[in-house]
């Protein structure tokens, strides 16, 4: 080693600091090449995908629910009003840690199971930014205690929005329906533009069969909001188009009377305008409040309706169908004189019982238990429908054959779906050789025609179906299709007919007389009903077996298990020189008629404006 | 010879037989002072909008500036010796309050960073910014040049001592800023090029034992995020995307001063301080930031000029590491902005608001006008 270096060099030092600084120079004009190269790919390369980006994050559309439409009684009662609550819903992408948020809002007020698990799966669809509900209908207090706590919980918003309220609570649970939140299966199904933003649907009824009308179209507005959700300004604005309202031709005060009058029993009450169609009342019992399931019902609530044996949720008026019994027989007149096989005038011999040639079976009447003997040794058609004689009937079907019915009285409407504005509407069944060879396999027996006769065996109805039949008669054919919506939006919903029956008047005549003789005649099944009445009604009781009664037993009202009973039915239509209400009405093991014919009486009183006598 | 030269200098200037002139004996550097001037307005500029508007930011961020530059003023003023002589002092008197803060320091967010003394909030370890690059500076330059290797192991430990010390606080970021400021004294001075060699493969071979034994769990997701924001989009990873977000969307022309609606609209975080250069890449676009970077380059060229015409090893390596450290703030902080790398606490120096790094900076600043003028007082 030279001994100089261990002297200082200041032009060694300064040499090496000037390559050294040359270096550093480099080194950094590199660096700064690599980060302006950065720059560069941002702005520059990629400028239209985070342009894009930062316009997404800057303007929101935000769908604008629209108002559902109103549902009105003829009389202007509101039975479906939108009432503003509060909701509760999460920001997933303001929330920091989701779980975390979810406990200590369930810390802070009741989110149930159900709750949680709609949240959840709306939590998968939800674009970004959405706020997607928790839990709807907030009270005072939990939101009074949520704005205490807001400070805690980004990321949660109390949202104001309408939702649906019945006021009438289970009067019109199933005439008008009711909404609830969209399920999964509906999100496939409904017009996903349409709905966003809105978390409830029709369900069942009226709510569900005028959807499109009462739901309205959804409006959107963009908007500028900044990183934590708060909307700044609103830069376009399409209103939503709001649902029509709709007005019904129910009656609240029909309905409501009906309802009384069936108590608890279970049953249902259709009343129909004959003119028009129009849907004065319908009914089924028990009903339920409506209004727990516009909330989310609980599980414990939903599970008490679907387990009752009431069976609460099904609506006994268009869905439940039930043997019509003797409440056939005008209809079965009807058909008898359309043929040609009676005339007002021809009579049958009453013994008592019948029975068909070659065969050692014998088909009692009802009154045989009674007085041991027939109605009278020949009972001719009016006489026939306002005693309710089974022979005549049971002759009248072994002549018309099963056939025969089917065709006769198919244009009452027996046997198909009237096509009334609601849902679940059942068949029925009205028999044919036909339908039991499609049905069930098997060949017609002579036998089984005359059982269908009286409206026992296979034939089925709906109190719908009835209804519309006795509206037919009431109305002497017209045939109208029953209608619970009377106008959109003030515009009146205009239902074609189907082609009139046409028969002579003097048949009208002869079966009016019988059905008016069953209320008013000195031996009239449903005399009773005419004690204080101050107009005419015309009517026809029935009886329906739920057990079949073995050949000579004896049925005894007080031995059989209520489940067991007689259904009781009964069909009336009122003021006889120019009806304006047609009614039907079952009351489930009633017993018999007498169990729903007062009831007739009670809801053609309100509807005539007629005082209880 | 070398105390020849450092002495002379400070002590004739006045009895030179030209004056100096005013500038000269205020000992500004001139072209260094409008570079600097134009980085605060511009930086001032930006701030009005990061800050929404509010004149009283710019006040506040204009009295920072005002107490950095009146600091600059006052470290120029300081001869280049005395620096050198005080080095070792301010040196253990900074490791002093180092420990102090290991001691009875406050913090915030479960890091000790802070010396409180009569309700006056400090961070020793900002003032180490200049004292370390001081303190090797002084070490090696009273040395042999190029040194030699005990002396490469003594300014290593006069660097590893505090940056351990802040590393304790913890504060990552900050420790390695000021080990490499110690660093860049050392490569100023001429180590061997085995050293750095050494360090290089030494720093790569300890990368992945770094990974599993020093680093946090934090610090590991931060790189993370950095190499792949979107896996994190509403965590940490939110705040580069919507950095990348506004700087992307500023394109050439940018969206025009004080329209930038992703620091408007709070999307950008933290627009005002250590993410204000994605708010001017949004507002002011690539043009912007030609234009910062562009001062920023002549600042740092001026620095290294300065270094090279320094007439001592001391002021040289001392002028060289400050305006290297400058460097590594700018890259660190666009770098970050832009996802290049990780996020750390790291200001952009004197546009992000704020006081601290201000005063830290332009006293860095001071002490360079001291180098000048130095070697000037020298040729005149």
């Amino acid at each position: 080693m030279p001994q100089h270096f261990d002297l200082k060099d200041p032009q060694l030092e300064s040499r090496i600091y000037g390559a050294r600084t040359v270096i550093a120079i480099c080194i950094v004009v590199v660096l700064l090449g690599i980060v302006l190269a950065r720059y560069y790919t941002l702005q520059i390369t990629e400028y239209e995908t985070y342009s894009t980006e930062s316009e997404r994050n800057r303007v929101q559309l935000q769908p604008l629910p629209p108002k559902r439409g109103l549902i009105y009684d003829r009389n202007g009662e509101l039975l479906a009003d939108n009432r503003p609550t509060y909701i509760l819903s999460v920001v997933r992408e303001r929330v920091e840690d989701l779980e975390a948020t979810v406990a200590e809002l369930q810390a802070l007020l009741p989110v149930s199971e159900r709750d949680l698990e709609i949240f959840r799966k709306k939590l998968k669809r939800s674009r970004p930014y959405d706020s997607v509900p928790l839990r709807l209908r907030l009270t005072e207090e939990e939101r009074a205690r949520l704005a205490v706590n807001r400070h805690r919980l980004p990321g949660v918003v109390v949202e104001a929005q309408l939702m649906r309220h019945y006021p009438h609570g289970d009067l019109f649970s199933h005439a008008v329906g009711y909404v609830s939140r969209i399920n999964e299966q509906e999100v496939l199904e409904l017009d996903e533009t349409n709905y966003r933003g809105t978390l409830h649907v029709g369900k069942v009824g009226v709510e569900k069969f005028y959807e499109d009308i009462l739901h309205g179209k959804v409006g959107y507005q963009n908007v500028e909001s900044n990183a934590h959700g708060r909307v700044l300004r609103v830069l376009e604005r399409y209103a939503p188009k709001p649902g029509k309202d709709l007005k019904l031709h129910l009656d609240s005060r029909v309905q409501r009377a009906a309802i009384d009058a069936l108590g608890d029993r279970r049953g249902a009450v259709v009343a129909i305008d004959p003119l028009t169609g129009g849907v004065l009342a319908l009914v089924s019992t028990p009903g339920f409040d409506t209004n727990l399931f516009v909330n989310g019902i609980s599980t414990a609530n939903y599970s008490a309706l679907r387990d009752s044996p009431d069976v609460p949720l099904y609506n006994r008026a268009v869905q439940g169908t039930y043997p019509p019994g003797s409440t056939i027989k005008p209809f079965m007149a009807m058909a008898g004189l359309a043929s040609g096989l009676v005339t007002p005038e021809s009579t049958v011999p009453d013994p008592g019982w019948y029975k068909l040639s070659g065969d050692s079976r014998k088909y009692r009447d009802w009154i045989l238990r009674i007085r041991g003997t027939g109605h009278a040794p020949h009972v001719a058609m009016k006489m026939a429908i306002a005693e309710s004689c089974d022979v005549y009937f049971y002759d009248l079907a072994r002549r018309l054959t099963i056939d025969g019915m089917h065709e006769y009285l198919y244009p009452f409407g027996f046997g198909r779906r009237t096509g009334i504005d609601t849902t679940n509407e059942r068949n029925g069944i009205l028999p044919s050789t036909q339908w039991k060879r499609g049905a069930l396999g098997v060949a017609w027996y002579p036998g089984e025609t005359i059982s269908a006769g009286i409206g026992q065996g296979y034939m089925l109805a709906s109190p719908l179906q009835l209804a519309v039949a006795t509206s037919v008669m009431a109305s002497k054919g017209k045939r109208i299709v029953p209608r619970l919506v009377m106008s959109v939006d003030g515009e009146p919903l205009v239902i074609p007919d189907h082609e009139p029956l046409l028969a002579p008047p003097e048949n009208w005549d002869v079966v009016y007389d019988g059905m008016r003789e069953v209320v008013h005649g000195k031996r009239g099944t449903a005399k009773a009903l005419a004690a204080g009445i101050e107009y005419e009604m015309a009517g026809k009781t029935g009886t329906a077996q739920v057990i079949g009664i073995a050949q000579n037993a004896v049925y005894n009202e007080d031995e059989v298990d209520e489940r067991h009973r007689h259904h009781g039915l009964f069909i009336a239509f009122a003021p006889l020189e120019a009806p304006t209400i047609a009614v039907a009405i079952i009351v489930e093991n009633g017993g018999g008629s007498s169990a729903a014919s007062p009831i007739a009486r009670a809801v053609i009183d309100t509807w005539l404006d007629v005082e209880p006598g | 010879m070398s105390d020849y030269v450092r002495q002379l200098p400070h002590q004739g200037s006045h009895d030179m037989a030209r004056p100096p002139s005013a500038i000269l004996r205020l000992h500004i550097d001139v072209p260094l002072l409008l570079l600097l001037l134009m980085l605060t307005l511009y930086g001032l500029f930006v701030l009005y909008s990061a800050s929404g508007e509010s004149m009283a930011a710019v006040t506040r961020q204009g009295r920072y500036f005002l107490v950095g530059y009146v600091i600059m003023f006052l470290g120029a003023q300081v001869s280049i010796q005395r620096y050198a002589r005080w080095a070792p002092w301010l040196y253990l008197g900074g490791v002093a309050l180092l420990v102090a803060v290991v001691l009875v320091g406050v913090g915030a967010k479960g890091a000790q960073r802070w010396l409180e003394i009569g309700g006056f909030r400090f961070q020793p370890s900002e003032i180490m910014k200049l004292v370390v690059p001081l303190a090797v500076a002084g070490f090696l330059s009273g040395r042999l040049l190029p040194p030699r290797f005990l002396h490469v192991i003594g300014a290593l430990l006069l660097l590893a001592l505090p940056a351990a010390l802040i590393l304790r606080q913890p504060d990552l970021g900050t420790a390695l800023l000021i080990a490499a400021s110690g660093l860049f004294v050392m490569f100023l001075a001429g180590i061997g090029w085995t050293y750095i060699l050494g360090a290089v493969v030494l720093a790569v071979a300890s990368a992945w034992p770094a990974w599993l034994f020093v680093l946090k769990d934090y610090q590991k997701q931060r790189i993370l995020t950095m190499i792949n924001p979107e896996t994190d989009k509403l965590g940490a990873g939110w705040n580069i995307m919507q950095s990348k977000t506004a700087i992307g969307s500023g394109g050439w022309e940018g969206k025009g001063w004080m329209q930038g609606t992703q620091s408007r609209l709070d999307f950008l975080p933290e627009s005002h301080t250590d993410f204000i250069i994605a708010l001017l890449a949004e507002e002011h676009g690539l043009r912007g930031i030609l234009v910062l970077v562009s001062i920023y380059l002549l600042i740092l060229l001026r620095g290294f000029w300065i270094g090279v015409h320094a007439q001592t090893s001391f002021g040289r390596m001392m002028a060289g590491s400050l305006t290297l450290t400058l460097f590594v703030y700018v890259f660190v902080n666009m770098g970050m902005v832009a996802g290049l790398l990780p996020v750390v606490g790291v200001p952009l120096p004197l546009v992000s608001a704020g006081g601290t790094s201000v005063v830290t900076l332009m006293a860095g600043f001071g002490i360079i006008m001291a180098i000048s003028t130095e070697q000037r007082r020298v040729v005149t």
